[in-house]
């Protein structure tokens, strides 16, 4: 490595001064960044914020057929109780027809549960299809009104701008009917 | 002012081009480089540098305490709890912004100190000094109204005695109380009105700054021994003399900030302002911040509402005429005998003010009080005014070198300038 660092010019050996001026200048930076570093962490979610990550949901009164939105931080859940009809639609789709290639079962942990966030992954808005007398768009999931994205019944991308599925949080059943997102 | 690209001497094709359009960098290199400052400043002179810093260190502090503060009755104490607590760094953030407030005013104090012993507010600079008595009142106000936002006993009380303070007006007292309040006590819109002020001010404060600053461009800064710089030997380039100068006493001066804030930070605060506000029962013993106290001794020497009131207001106003009321041509108080004693005595006369202010209202302290609430008010009105008649000042030296090349004859012209600038 040493050939290829320029060698000083000769006359101009380093001096001390040059060294000290390093060692100001990296000292100050240093100083700078733990001064900064306490102004921008303030800005993060404190940790009382994120215990309040994580939310519970019954999962009892929702019928087949039938979806709730929860919210999980600040951001609307959807919870479907897919009927066998649904079931099937998504896991007959061919994984070629799909924008974001996921099986149906990579996305649930339970086949009748489907629990997406309820965000469509283009810019953002909250997609319809929740309320049966909604628009669920051509595959019968979600329609997003805002530029038309459209997705199944496993929350999957079809058609219209959004690049990609809606997302699956983290999620465990806590018992049969009742689950904890986060 | 010719119209037309500035003449930039600038070497780099990018800086130049900014330059001839918007000459900052050589205005940078005017007024804080090669800017001609007199050679003996001694370490009084860092403390408009350290206003200046303190001053960006509180607005940056408070825009990030505001991102978490909430500006009501029923939420500002919790939220200023969630941010000692919960908020990532956000007890460093409070803390330096609560000391940051006590170290403004130890600064600004010593700076105004060093304005009077060595005669900085006489002419040319009256306006210099007149827009310091300015900064000094709105940081008055700022610090008022910001000490109400934690909505503590004591923020929730002296907002209430302060606010009643205009009620000694006659006639129209009540109506002002009335209006500050937005309502019949301190309540809701009062402290939604002072946080929108106190976040406000600061910035208005950072105007007159400006204007301060550019008037000391214009006379130039005053120095120990009073006297104008009498040519280029007499003074030296801002920087790096001064940029070093005022850079050491930074550190020593975060030094001292950093021990306040991580070792004692409720030193000088009161522990009863962390009790949430209660309308229904005032604390046994109400003070003020320490650095109103001298003034809230003087209110309580008087023993009538309105006389306390205007001579409160009046001991401030003082200043802003005290350009006019010293009519000694010569600033410095090194050279004034008599001066100088009687100034210091009033300088101890603000520190008893200042210890009696924080005393219950009760003897010995408020006869002590009026004595010196007297001795200050003597010292503007009577004292100043004759001294400037009878005292016979020392001898002023030559010129600022002179007194440094100890029995030198007058300096051969530019010998001494030539190391360093040609002005």
């Amino acid at each position: 490595m040493a050939d290829t660092l320029a060698s000083p010019p000769p006359e101009q050996p380093e001096t001390r001064r040059d060294f000290l001026v390093l060692v100001t200048v990296s000292f100050a930076a240093i100083g700078v960044g733990a001064v900064v570093w306490p102004f921008i962490s303030s800005m993060n979610p404190s940790r009382d914020v994120l215990a309040l990550a994580s939310t519970d949901a019954e999962l009892g009164a929702i019928a087949e057929g039938q979806a709730v939105t929860v919210m999980w931080r600040g951001k609307p859940v959807f919870i479907r109780h897919r009927t066998a009809a649904e079931i099937q639609e998504a896991r007959a789709v061919p994984m070629g027809d799909l924008k974001d290639p996921a099986t149906d079962q990579s996305r649930v942990q339970r086949d009748a549960w489907l629990i997406v966030v309820g965000i469509c992954t283009h810019l953002g808005c909250v997609p319809l299809g929740q309320k049966p007398t909604d628009n669920r768009g051509t595959y019968g999931g979600w329609f997003c009104p805002c530029h038309g994205s459209q997705y199944d019944t496993s929350g999957r991308i079809r058609q219209g701008p959004a690049p990609s599925n809606l997302l699956v949080p983290t999620y465990t059943f806590l018992s049969d009917d009742k689950i904890r997102i986060g | 002012m010719a119209i037309g690209l500035h003449d930039s001497d600038l070497k780099n094709p990018v800086l130049r081009w900014v330059d001839q359009r918007l000459p900052i960098f050589s205005m940078m290199q005017k007024e804080y480089g090669t800017f001609p400052t007199p050679k003996n400043f001694n370490y009084f002179w860092n403390f408009g540098a350290l206003a200046m810093v303190t001053l960006a260190v509180m607005i940056l502090t408070g825009v990030f305490l505001a991102m978490n503060y909430t500006a009501h009755t029923s939420m500002a104490f919790d939220s200023v709890e969630r941010i000692m607590r919960d908020v990532n760094y956000g007890w460093l953030l409070r803390y330096i912004h609560m000391n940051g407030a006590s170290m403004f005013f130890i600064v600004v104090y010593i700076h105004i100190f060093r304005g009077m012993y060595y005669g900085s507010y006489k002419a040319p600079r009256e306006l210099l000094w007149m827009s310091g008595v300015v900064i000094f009142l709105l940081m008055m106000a700022t610090a008022f109204m910001g000490y109400v936002l934690p909505w503590g006993q004591m923020s929730f009380w002296g907002a209430t005695v302060i606010t009643n303070l205009f009620s000694a007006f006659p006639l129209i007292g009540d109506s002002i109380v009335t209006w500050l309040w937005g309502g019949f006590s301190v309540d809701n819109p009062t402290l939604n009105r002072f946080f929108s002020l106190h976040y406000l001010l600061p910035f208005v404060i950072a105007g007159v700054v400006f204007l301060h600053i550019a008037a000391l461009h214009i006379t130039g800064s005053n120095n120990p021994l009073g006297i104008e710089p009498k040519g280029p030997q007499d003074t030296i380039p801002f920087h790096p003399y001064y940029t070093v100068k005022d850079s050491f006493g930074m550190v020593v001066y975060l030094i001292v900030f950093a021990i306040l804030v991580f070792f004692i930070p409720n030193y000088l605060g009161h522990p009863d302002n962390y009790i949430p506000a209660n309308p229904l029962v005032t604390p046994p013993h109400i003070v003020p911040e320490w650095y109103f106290l001298p003034f809230y001794a003087i209110l309580r020497a008087v023993p009538d509402k309105l006389g306390g009131v205007l001579m409160m207001f009046g001991s401030i106003a003082l200043l802003f005429v005290l350009p006019w009321l010293d009519g000694s041509p010569v600033r410095s108080m090194r050279f004034r005998p008599w001066a100088r004693p009687f100034f210091l005595l009033w300088v101890v006369a603000v520190v008893v003010l200042g210890y009696v202010g924080g005393k219950p209202a009760e003897e010995p302290f408020v006869t002590i009080s009026r004595f010196a609430a007297a001795y200050y008010f003597a010292y503007f009105l009577v004292i100043l005014p004759l001294l400037a008649r009878l005292e016979r000042p020392l001898p002023l030296p030559e010129s600022i070198s002179r007194p440094v090349l100890h029995g030198g004859g007058p300096l051969p012209a530019g010998a001494a300038a030539k190391p360093m600038e040609k002005a």
